[in-house]
């Protein structure tokens, strides 16, 4: 073939293990906040077609603090994974603070291969993601969900499709 | 190919006539590397590769013939005709219609079954009639169906499945009632493999009056179509799921039905004489050919059907069931694997779910050490909704693929298991 080839970098086990890191799993076999909450001031489903993710993210507002956030749902790791390390990461932030992080995560995972990693603290072991654009949305849909649970975007589930 | 010869004395000889290594040298992306890795290509069923010998019909036309088609004096029109035209005669004789005319060039299955459900089904449904499908379908079975009988108040039946994956054959005859005016059913299961037995349940819906619509776009790549036999009034496929372009397909009608049809889409070519006042359609298939069509990707098609000619396709068959005999055998022996679909007559796929991992991260990490699956739903919803699943991880075959690729993509499922252990 002449040129440059006309799709992307290919990955290799090194980004593999990346992604499946020890902290995904972990988060997979055991999410946290993985529960309803029955005294939610927002519920949003978030649903992926693609792949068949489905979660239903919980949100107890006091005032402007995210007072408890939890989800449950059926996905992949990453998803799961991701949909845990976010409510661990919201607890006592306020609204701003989620959109601001939400933000900041959306960068994270689809910024170029290169570039540096923003400092997210925990939620920085999802950067691998990047390397894999398939799965981006499996990283992404609770964030999406969250942000239109905090803006009370109506009971329409949202979809990363 | 010798190792193949580990079945029943009948089958090691039909497998030896088959020469895979010969077949895989045709197609050139089997030498592709991914990742780093060899290609095991084991998603067919969602788009099959292609042989040299269509990629250089293609090439060759767009070289040495490219003009529009039906229109023209000049020599490349007549060449482009006679290439687009010699296709829908190998269309015709592939599904052993009885005339060329009552081959329909679409731009593949979904496109095929739109014009039926808009054309023939808009034209003759009333309120109250019923359309009976089976739990088994594609999407693209389902939805234009949907759609029609919200515009004519007809009602969608479906007949369910047992835990095999097989429809409960029981429950179809049950329900065709005299309000049945269409029946449209998959030959082969794109999610399962199941192979239907469609001839008897063509009769049955025939006897009763009904107009039945047989969805073939799994069944091309593996079995041997006889519209005639099967005695359907419709039969489409796409080009792509057997070796030849994307965007190109084939609908068969019977000719009686393709006459009293309304045309589907208006324009260019599907016409006699139009104007402002009154437009007279062209002839059967014409009238449902509006516009200038996927010339190349015919072309491509009618090459994918000559590679197919050149093939013992009795023999590939039994290839193919050797190897997907393999293939079940095989994951069944990984810890926690559980095969989805297990009807007694099946062909070309096998979708399985782990425990404790999700299709979609198994996908990855087969992809990255070379193996192309497909993950998810299939296009197959209601399937998966029906063994409780949210999605498989499917493997599929063409007529390419080896023991070898099996091996791999257990390889791959034991990486699998050891990230997710």
């Amino acid at each position: 073939m002449q040129g440059a080839p006309l799709w992307g970098a290919e990955t290799d086990m090194s980004e593999l293990n990346e992604l499946y890191q020890e902290v995904i799993l972990d988060h997979n076999r055991r999410p946290r906040n993985f529960r309803a909450i029955d005294a939610a001031t927002s519920t949003q489903e978030g649903y992926n077609p693609l792949c068949g993710d489905r979660l239903t993210l919980y949100v107890a507002l006091d005032g402007d603090v995210i007072a408890d956030v939890a989800f449950q749902g059926s996905g992949c790791a990453i998803s799961k994974a991701s949909a845990s390390l976010m409510t661990e990461a919201l607890k006592g932030k306020t609204v701003a603070q989620a959109r601001d992080l939400f933000d900041r995560f959306h960068a994270m995972i689809t910024s170029d291969h290169d570039g540096p990693t923003a400092d997210l603290g925990k939620l920085s072991v999802l950067a691998g993601v990047r390397e894999f654009p398939t799965r981006i949305k499996c990283a992404s849909l609770a964030w999406h969900t969250m942000k239109a649970a905090v803006a009370h975007e109506g009971d329409a589930p949202v979809s990363t499709e | 190919m010798a190792t193949e010869a580990l079945k029943a004395d009948g089958r090691r000889l039909t497998a030896l006539a088959f020469d895979v290594d010969k077949v895989r040298a045709d197609f050139p992306i089997l030498s592709e590397r991914v990742h780093g890795q060899a290609l095991v290509y084991l998603d067919s069923a969602n788009t099959s590769q292609k042989p040299v010998s269509v990629l250089q019909a293609m090439d060759d036309y767009y070289r040495h013939a490219n003009a529009n088609i039906h229109r023209a004096t000049h020599l490349l029109s007549e060449r482009a005709t006679a290439l687009y035209e010699g296709a829908r005669t190998k269309a015709a004789a592939f599904v052993n219609a009885p005339d060329p005319h009552t081959i329909v060039l679409t731009k593949g299955t979904t496109d095929g079954i739109n014009l039926v459900a808009q054309s023939h089904g808009r034209s003759t449904l009333a309120p109250g009639d019923e359309i009976l499908l089976t739990w088994l379908e594609h999407h693209s079975n389902i939805v234009p169906w949907q759609l029609v009988a919200g515009q004519t108040g007809a009602v969608l039946k479906v007949v369910p499945i047992n835990d095999r994956g097989e429809v409960d054959q029981d429950e179809y005859v049950a329900l065709l009632s005299p309000r049945t005016k269409i029946v449209a059913i998959g030959h082969v299961s794109n999610a399962l493999g199941t192979i239907n037995p469609v001839a008897a349940m063509v009769a049955q819906a025939r006897a009763r009056g009904a107009v039945v619509l047989v969805d073939g776009a799994q069944a091309a790549p593996h079995l041997t179509i006889d519209v005639q036999a099967l005695d359907c009034d419709f039969y489409v496929l796409s080009s792509h799921k057997m070796f030849g372009p994307t965007g190109t397909g084939v609908l068969y009608g019977r000719a009686s039905l393709l006459e009293a049809m309304p045309p589907y889409q208006g324009g260019g070519d599907m016409i006699r004489s139009v104007t402002f006042e009154k437009t007279h359609y062209n002839q059967v298939p014409y009238k449902f050919e509006a516009g200038t069509p996927n010339i190349a990707g015919v072309v491509g098609l009618g090459a994918a059907i000559d590679y197919l000619s050149t093939i013992d396709r009795a023999a590939a068959l039994a290839h193919e069931d050797a190897v997907l005999d393999y293939a079940t055998a095989q994951v069944r022996q990984i810890p926690g694997t559980r095969i989805v679909g297990e009807a007694r007559h099946k062909t070309g796929v096998l979708s399985f779910v782990i425990e404790g991992v999700h299709p979609h991260d198994a996908g990855t990490i087969l992809d990255q050490q070379g193996v192309a699956v497909r993950t998810g739903q299939h296009c197959a919803q209601p399937v998966m909704d029906r063994f409780g699943i949210p999605a498989t991880i499917r493997a599929s075959l063409g007529i390419y693929n080896t023991r070898a690729d099996i091996d791999a993509l257990v390889r791959g499922l034991r990486k699998v298991r050891d990230i997710f252990a």
